[in-house]
Formats: structure tokens, sequence, C-alpha cells
């Protein structure tokens, strides 16, 4: 394979970018400026299928690796997938053309702009899906920082200014702790190449301090608590095609982090601080589903319990078990697409109505049907219901949590409850009972793309709920390889 | 043919459910009432085919979660067990599918609800024919949402929507104790497949676990979690509370899910389990225990409700009660015979009911009704064959079921056993006087209704009365003819084969004669008491109440089980969201992380701008003072 078929999946969203850069928009030419990005996007989406396709299943190997030299010596520019990276970069293609897709009316200056920095963005999360080299790695992940600041601090609500300085402040902290770790370990071992730095392993004395610094980054970034206080902020004065990146593709670059570098680089130390991830994710999940069940507003509410289905990614990504890992990458793509439509669901409503309140709505689903029979669609695959792809990442967690310690497991499983509370709530208070508002009357049912939008989460929703074989098997010898080693050092130590 | 029997219903479903709007509302009611009772056939023949071959079978559909050591499938077991709940469950579904066509016809939305009838079929038999736990789950969270979604089909009722979520939640309750179960089950064996934990099940008999700071048998454990889910999806008490609430549904919605068939999953998940539940004595009483308690609780307090959904309802409740309790001592297979005759004659009252409903314009309140049995000729007599099965009048169905539930209750031969056997009897005839209360109130008397005139009640329509009368051919004749193959003459008989396993042989004696008498003779003595006390002197019952005005209360609050729990679980939920939310995040993680943080920037870069006065005598001596610092510290060193 000559054909550097990553730096073009890299590369093609940043060159659709430049070609929107270069062309003329004034507010005529609007829909060719979408319709250049959404083919980029459809182009990128193309190709990251036909990596999954030639894609080898039976090896753990990293695929498809190029490999350059940028500082001789010290960093080099290396990429490539292996089963626990692929899906990411999947679910980053497929996200992004819908998101473009959304992109309507509500935006309504600098639209060009918008889509340049939405396409950057797709740039630099499949970087770091498939950096193997932690200095590139670095410079991808904080680079998702800028376009999603601007596309919150310029297009977003009327707190925006505050919300993506908070955003910023919180990522940017934890960040800096990583460069420090990513410094030292060159100092350490002198490579920041991740495959050699998989064989030679780091010495077990310096693993928990650099373990802490890279937690502080992608525990920031997930986000655990007490570090969410920044998403629903994020989440409520961003706009909806941001809502879905942030909550889609960006989140689960942490949840990457946890299990490519956490239990990759640093075996012994994440074995030593598993209890400390295991308080903290439960308590995310008991908390922020009782938070979310007291929001009135619409995003605030998928905000917070986007914090709660992190908590159990972190979950089952420390119970270092095969059942528990492959539940989470699965409850990560799950969570993508299902929180992508829910805020899509909101930006729907928002659009017509200009609320996002809660009890602005009540009794619309006559008046709207078919967009209540898809909310309902994506509230049940929230709440985890069986036939869903919620259900079987929750459930492997949850099952490799019991393994490990029953109180977690029990815990975690109340959040459950909480959760089917809070999601069925909303959906009633939103499209049953009684229709007292009637400005809602005026409301108009799905339109063309957002019908497209919507179905297009839909199926993969369904069928990964009903066959997740495809996810499974991508996956199943990278991690099963990954827990063997992360075993072997923690016996030799 | 075995894979038709699941595969219809969801067919019919989507059919009905998403090209409704084209083929209009009479052909998504034919063709989902078609589809459903060719599946019913099907089930039919398959229960022949098991009853004369001992036919057996364990078809793997496909993959479904392949994940490390976790293997499941998709599946349909056959045997006895499967097949029995195949027939109940199709039969049950496709009568009151035609029933529908009756009864909502004055409904806007008819082809979504005929395509939840079907979704929910679908879900139950996905259900009965699992050969693995988690599809097992798959169905049971499958019916409870089908229930969510018809129990609050009237979406404009605040009522009903409240109802729905309700039962939502407190079955997520109990699932959460089923999923632990799951979870703690592939713990201990690694498996999930009905087949190979049985096997392995004798093999940790002495194993013990240390479960939150409790050390307990781990087959006690796996028992006692999977009944928390039975107990929910069968609205056992302290779980139960959603069940009343549930009649906010249509009526042929409560005799499906809430009388005939998704209620008795639980009943059906400890049959099938019994490989398991057979080893733990512990979790066996606590079933006999709460079972009992339940069949009493309900029926007292069916005794003083006055809705007449209300008021099966919460018969339902006491006859899963003593379904239960059938398990609890052992029983199994009486259990799964109650099981099968409760779903005819449960079903004909609800059905019934829904008919007087019909008649009476939409009025359920059974001291609004009263006279009208000349009026409504086929509805009362087919109500009368529903109350004396259900009751246990000699020789209808409920006297060979839940007579037999009694008798081996008493001779299980411990505590447990004889303190259900006399509570048992006791309900029996709680049973029966609550039931003629509701027809003599619904039927006979004067006529209380003030909308509307006597002359306007009618009958229902035949398509209506058809299903009433299949129902209650089973409600006579299905314990007579049942009865040798599903209980045998005591004890056990080859038509269970390996699907229901007895640890040791139930016991084959008789009970003495004055118990044998004992439950039918109350019963039947119990016609004559509520004639007089509900008919003939009136005043009686309200002195009654009158005088133990509290316990009236009590009864007619259901025990204030919904008011304990709002203000134990909801309320204290929604405070303590509240406060992590207002206190918690904003004030203390927010106030010390980036607002703290940024407000404390502030105030020093204000103080440093001060700093920058521009007087060269300040800076001066502050370069002075770190001088001598500098000093001080380069001499001590």
């Amino acid at each position: 394979m000559n054909f550097p078929i990553l730096s073009s999946l890299i590369l093609l969203p940043s060159i659709g970018a430049l070609f929107l850069f270069f062309t003329k928009s004034n507010n005529e030419k609007n829909f060719t400026v979408k319709y250049v990005a959404l083919f980029t996007s459809l182009v990128n989406f193309a190709l990251s299928i036909y990596l999954w396709i030639f894609f080898d299943q039976t090896t753990s190997e990293f695929q498809f690796v190029e490999d350059r030299i940028w500082i001789e010596n010290f960093i080099n520019y290396k990429v490539g997938v292996d089963g626990i990276s692929i899906l990411f970069i999947l679910l980053t293609t497929f996200i992004t053309p819908l998101c473009i897709i959304s992109v309507n009316s509500s935006i309504k200056n600098r639209l060009s702009e918008f889509l340049i920095a939405i396409l950057i963005m797709e740039s630099f999360m499949i970087g770091v899906f498939c950096s193997l080299d932690l200095v590139i790695f670095y410079l991808f992940f904080e680079a998702g920082l800028i376009p999603m600041f601007l596309i919150i601090g310029i297009w977003g609500g009327t707190r925006r200014v505050y919300s993506a300085f908070k955003f910023f402040l919180y990522t940017l902290l934890g960040s800096v702790l990583m460069l420090v770790a990513i410094i030292s370990i060159y100092w350490i071992t002198g490579t920041t190449d991740v495959i050699q730095l998989y064989d030679l392993g780091i010495d077990a004395k310096y693993q928990n301090l650099l373990w802490l610094a890279f937690f502080s980054s992608f525990a920031v970034k997930t986000p655990m608590w007490p570090v969410h206080t920044w998403l629903p902020d994020a989440h409520v004065e961003a706009p909806t095609a941001g809502s879905v990146l942030l909550a889609a593709i960006l989140l689960k670059m942490a949840g990457y982090g946890f299990i490519r570098f956490s239990l990759g680089l640093f075996p012994i130390a994440s074995d030593f601080f598993t209890p400390l991830i295991y308080a903290l994710s439960v308590i995310a999940i008991i908390f922020t589903s009782l938070i979310a069940l007291m929001q009135e507003d619409m995003k605030k509410l998928i905000a917070y319990s986007s914090v709660a289905h992190m908590g159990f990614v972190t979950l089952g990504i420390f119970t270092i078990q095969q059942q528990g890992i492959e539940g989470s990458i699965i409850q990560m793509i799950s969570h993508g697409l299902v929180s992508a439509a829910l805020f899509l669901c909101v930006g729907v409503v928002y659009d017509r109505m200009h609320s996002r309140l809660i009890d602005t709505y009540g009794g619309i689903v006559s008046i709207v049907p078919k967009y209540s029979v898809l909310f309902m669609l994506f509230t049940l695959a929230a709440l985890g219901l069986p036939g869903t792809s919620g259900f079987i990442g929750e459930f492997l967690i949850l099952m490799a949590a019991f393994k490990d310690n029953f109180l977690i497991a029990v815990l975690a499983s109340l959040g459950v409850i909480i959760g089917a509370a809070y999601m069925l709530w909303l959906y009633k208070r939103v499209i049953f009972g009684k229709l007292i508002n009637t400005e809602l009357k005026k409301m108009v049912d799905l339109n063309k793309s957002e019908i497209i939008i919507l179905i297009s989460l839909a199926i993969p929703t369904l069928f990964f709920g009903f066959y997740p074989e495809p996810l499974i098997n991508t996956i199943e010898v990278s991690i099963s390889d990954l827990i063997e080693t992360h075993n072997m050092k923690i016996v030799s130590k | 043919m075995e894979i038709s029997i699941i595969a219809l219903p969801l067919i019919a479903s989507i059919i009905s459910g998403f090209f409704g709007k084209f083929i209009g509302d009479r052909n998504s009611e034919i063709i989902t009432s078609l589809l459903v009772s060719i599946s019913a056939v099907f089930s039919c023949m398959v229960l022949y085919e098991v009853i004369q071959n001992q036919y057996e079978d364990n078809i793997i559909i496909a993959t479904w979660i392949n994940s490390g050591s976790l293997d499941v499938n998709w599946s349909m077991k056959i045997d006895a067990l499967s097949a029995v709940m195949l027939v109940v469950v199709t039969s049950i579904s496709a009568l009151v599918h035609v029933y529908s066509i009756g009864y909502m016809s004055h409904d806007p939305h008819k082809p979504r609800f005929m395509a939840y009838l079907s979704l929910f079929t679908f879900a139950m038999l996905m259900l009965v024919t699992s050969d693995n736990f988690i599809q097992l789950f798959f169905g049971w969270e499958g019916v409870g949402l089908c229930s969510y979604f018809l129990i609050g089909f009237w979406f404009k009722k605040e009522t009903a929507n409240a109802a729905a979520i309700k039962a939502f939640v407190v079955n997520r309750v109990g699932d959460f104790g089923f999923a632990l179960g799951i979870f703690l089950i592939f713990y201990l064996f690694g498996t999930v497949n009905y087949s190979e934990v049985f096997e392995l099940i004798p093999t940790i008999k002495e194993k013990n676990l240390i479960f939150l700071g409790i050390e307990i048998n781990a087959i006690n454990l796996i028992c006692l979690l999977l009944f928390i889910g039975a107990m929910g999806k069968s609205a056992q008490i302290f779980l139960h509370t959603w069940l009343p609430d549930a009649m906010e549904g249509p009526t042929p919605v409560s005799a499906l899910i809430h009388a005939a068939t998704m209620v008795t999953a639980g009943v059906f998940l400890v049959v099938r389990c019994s490989p398991i539940y057979e080893y733990s004595e512990l979790a066996l009483n606590i079933i006999t225990i709460i079972g009992m308690s339940t069949a009493f609780f309900a029926a007292s307090v069916a005794l003083v409700q006055t809705d007449i959904k209300k008021i099966i309802a919460y018969s339902t409740c006491s006859q899963l009660g003593y379904m239960f309790f059938a398990t609890g001592v052992g029983a199994y297979n009486v259990a799964m015979f109650h099981l099968f005759t409760h779903a005819f004659f449960k079903a004909l009252l609800f059905l019934g009911s829904g008919s007087v409903i019909h008649a009476f314009k939409d009025e359920q309140n059974i001291n609004n009704m009263g006279g009208v049995w000349k009026k409504l000729p086929y509805t009362y007599t087919l109500m009368v064959i529903g109350t004396l099965a259900l009751t246990g009048f000699p020789f209808l169905s409920g006297f060979y079921s839940k007579d037999t539930i009694i008798e081996f209750a008493y001779l299980r031969g411990n505590t447990a056993g004889y303190y259900a056997a006399g509570i048992g009897i006791f309900t029996a005839f709680l049973t029966s006087i609550y039931s003629w209360r509701l027809m003599f109130k619904t039927f006979h008397g004067n006529f209380n209704n003030k909308n509307i005139k006597i002359e306007e009640t009618h009958e229902s329509p035949l398509v209506m009365l058809i299903p009433l009368i299949f129902l209650s051919i089973g409600a006579v004749f299905a314990g007579f003819v049942f009865k040798e193959l599903f209980i045998g003459s005591y004890g056990l008989n080859s038509f269970w084969q390996d699907s229901i396993f007895f640890l040791k042989p139930l016991s084959t004696e008789h009970p003495p004669l004055w118990f044998l008498i004992s439950t039918p003779t109350l019963v039947i003595i119990s016609i004559p008491i509520s004639y007089y006390l509900f008919l003939k002197n009136k005043d009686l019952p309200e002195q009654f109440i009158k005088i133990n005005k509290p316990l009236y209360q009590f009864l007619l609050n259901k025990w204030y089980f919904d008011e304990l729990y709002d203000f134990i679980f909801v309320k204290p939920s929604k405070k303590l969201g509240m406060f992590l939310w207002k206190f918690f995040d904003l004030r203390i993680i927010d106030g010390f992380g980036p607002d703290g943080i940024s407000a404390l920037i502030k105030k020093f870069s204000v103080k440093a701008n001060k700093f920058q006065s521009g007087f060269i005598y300040q800076y001066a001596f502050v370069m002075l003072l770190g001088f001598s610092a500098l000093l001080t510290y380069l001499i001590v060193k």
C-alpha cells in the first residue's frame, strides 16, 4: 500500500477549507459554499469506508503506517491505525457531513468561515485518532480546541464569550501538564514514537506522575466529574453543528486517549489509579444523572447526560477487560450517534421556536409526528434500551465492572434507572401532554434535509443494536492484545 | 414455521406502524389481526407437537453479541414451557387484536395502536423463546417499552403520561436487580446460556460471596437478584405501584399486557430458572412470602376501589401473587397452570369491563353504574362466567388451578407453606367478595348514571363479543381439559420434560378432606354474602366504613405506597439533583474553579497595575529590598 490514505484523510478537509477560503462568498452564493464543504466531507467519508474495508481485522499491528522525518532524531510525522482507532475515524468522517447538512439559515453571517472551521476541525480530529507520535498527537489534540473555541465564540448564543473562555481555560490547563509529560517521556526514553514506546516500556517509577499528567488533560476533555462544568455551558452557547461536533467527536478524543496512552504506556500506573477512576466515574454517573433530572434547558439536560454516559466509558476502560473496553468503545460510538442526534433534535425545535426551554413546548406530537417518532427513537437509545446501540455498550461495561467490583457495578446500574427517568420525562414534557402554547401550532414538521440527517443517524443506532458484530470484530483483536500486554507488564513488574 | 411465529407479529407491526397511513385504518387492522392469528395457529401446532412427540428444539437465528468470552445469540428455544407461553401469548393477542377493531373504532390513531399491539406480541415472544438471559432481557425491556407506549397511548391525558413513565421507571428498578443477576451469572459461569448455566449450578452449591458487605450463598444471591426483576414486571408488593396506574391505557391493552401476558413474565422467569431456584431454599421462602403478601394486600385494596378497571388490576396483582407462591413452594407446573387459566378468565374480565365501559360511554366508576344486566345480556353472561372462573367456583378453570396451589402450599409442610395456605384460603374468600361486589354494583341494583339514560346504554358489536366468547370457552374448560397435562394427578409427568426441574419430586399425598373443601365452600357462600352486603343491605358496608374510617382510608389509598415512595425516593432525588446542580456545580466547582481563578487573576492584575506607579524612588526601594534579601540568603548559606 503506497497510497498515503491516512494523510489524505487528514489533509482533504483542510484542502476543502482552503478552497472555501478563496471562494468569494456573498449571501447569494451560500449554497455553493455549503455544497463544496459537503462534497469534501463526503469524499472523505468514502475514503474512510475504503480504509475500513481494507483494514485487516485479524491483527493488532498498526496498519497503513506512514513515517516521515520531521525533525531529525526528534519528531517523526508518523500515522497509522489499529482496531482501537479506526472506528473513531469512521465516526468523525460520518458525523462531519451530517453536521454540514445541518447548517442552515440559523448561521446568519460568515457561513463560509463557519464551514471552514468545521472542516479544519475534521482534519485535526482524524489526526488525533491516527497519530503514532506523541508530539504529533499533542499538536492535533490541542489544535482541535481552536476551531471549537471559534465556533462557540463567534457563532454562539448570548453568553458565548464566557462559555468559550471557560471551555478554553479548562481544556488548556489540563493540556499543559500533558505537554510537560510528553517532554519528560522524551527525556526518559529518548523517543516519542508510540510503537517504540509500547515496546520499550516506561520505568515504573515515572509512571504515576506521567499518568496523572495525561489524566489531567483527558479528564477535562472527557469530561469527568468534577471538571465537567465547562460542558453544559459550552453546549448551551454553541450553535447546533458545534454542539454536535463537540458531543459526538471532541469528547471521544479523551476516551481514545485513555485507551491508547494511559493504558498502553502506563500499565502499572493505570492499575494503581483504577480505584480513582472508578470513584470519579460512578460519581459522574449518579450525580450528573440527578442534575440532568432537574434541568429546564434541553441542551443542558443532554449535556449533563453526556457526562453520565462518558462516566460509563471511563468506568469500562479501566476495568481492563475485554468486555469493558469493547463496551466503552461501542458506548463512545453509540454516544457519538445518539448525542449528535439529540442535539440535532433540539436544534430542530430551536430553529422553529427559538427556545431551548422545556416548558416552551408540550403537546406537539400531532403537529410534528415525524419529528416525534425520531426523537423517541433517540430518547430510547439514550436510555440504553436493548435493540439500540446504547444498550450493548452499557451492558458490556457493567458486566465487566461487576466482575471487578460489585459495589461499583451496583452504583453505576442505579444511573441506568435515573437515566430512564430524565430522558422519558424530557420527552413527555416536550412532545406529549396538552398543547398550551398556541404559538406551537405554527411549527412545521421535519424538512427533507433534517429527515436525511436523523435517519442516517437512526439506521446505525438500530443496526448496531441488533447486530454489533461489525464493530466488535473490528476492535476485538487489538483489544485482546492490549489487555494481554497489559497483564504481562503487570506480572513482570 | 417456528421462526415465523416470532416474525409475523414483527412484520405486522412494521406494516401497520410505518405504512398505516398508506394502506388505511381498516387494512392495517385486518393485516395485523390476520398475521398474529396465523402466528397463534402455528403456536398451537407447535404445542401439539410438543404434547404428542416431546418436540424440543433450539434454533439459532444469528449472532448478537460476541465479546471476549461472552457469546450471545438471537435464538428460539422450543420446549414444553415456551410452547405453553407461545400459545397463551399469541392466542390472547390475536383475540385482543380483533376486539380492538371494535373498541378503538372511534380513535383517530388506529394503525399506531395496532402496530404497538403487534410489536408487543413480538417482544413478548422474544422473551419466552430465548435460550439465554440477555435475549430474555431484550424481550423483558421490549415489552416494558410497548407497555409504556400503550399506557401513554392517549398522549393528551396528563395522568396517562405520568402512569406510562411510572410504569417504565418502576420496571427499571426491577430490571436493575435483574441485570445484576445476569452480571452475577456471567461472573460465576462465564456464560449466559440457560443450558450451560443450569448445568453448572450444582457445582457452586457451597460457594459464598461477599456482596455489599454481606456474606451470602452465590445461588441465593442469583435467585434473589433475578426475583427483584420478576417482582417489577409482575407487580409484586413494593414494586406493584405501576400496575393500577397502568389502567390509564385503553382496555384491550390492560387485558393483553397487564393481565394475560406481560405481567406473567416474572412467573415465567422463575419457572424457567427452576434449575437455579431449586437449590435455594432461602429464595423460595422469600418468594412464597412475597407472593402471599401480594395476594392478600392486593385483594384487600380491591375490596374498596371504585374504578372497575382498577379493581380488576388489583385482582391481577393478587392472582400473580398466587402464582409466585406456587413457585415458592416448588410447584412450578401448578404456577404455569394458573398462569394459563388466569390468562383466559382475566382477559375475559378485562375485555368484558371494556364492553361495559363502552356501553356507559367511558364511565369507569362502578358507583355510577348498575341495573343494566338486561340491557347487556351477552356482556353480563360472559362477565359472570369470568367471575366464577376467577373466584374458583367448582369445576371452572380457576377452581382447578388456584385450589391446587393452596393444596401444594399446605403439602410443602414448612412454616412458610402453612402460612401461605392459610392466607391463600382467606384471600380466595376476599377475591370472591370483591369480584361479586364488582358484578352486583355494575349490573344490578339501580341505574346510577347521571350523564346518560339507561336507554342509551347498548350492547357491544359482534367484533367485540366474539373474542369474549372464545375466552369464556377457555375460562370454563381450560382447567378441566388441561389439568392432566399440566399437573397430572399430583406430581411429575412427562409433559414438562426438562423444561421444569424438580430437585425432589413434588408430594403426591392428598391434603385432608376438610382442607380440600374449605376453599370451594367459602367461595360459594361468599356469593350470598356479597349479594346481601352490596345489594340488599347497602347500609351495612356504609356503617362498617364509618366505624373503621382509618382502615377504610388505608385501603382506599392503597396502603399509602405511592405517598411513601414519593416521600422517600422521588422528592429527595429531585432535591438532591437541584442541590448538586445549583450548589455543587455552580457554587463550589465553578466558584473555586474557572470563575474563581479568573476573578483572582483579575484582582492580581489590578494590583500589579498599581505597582507600576512610575515613581523612581518606589522602584529603587523594591530593588533595595530584593538586593538585601539575596544578600541575606547568600550569607546564611
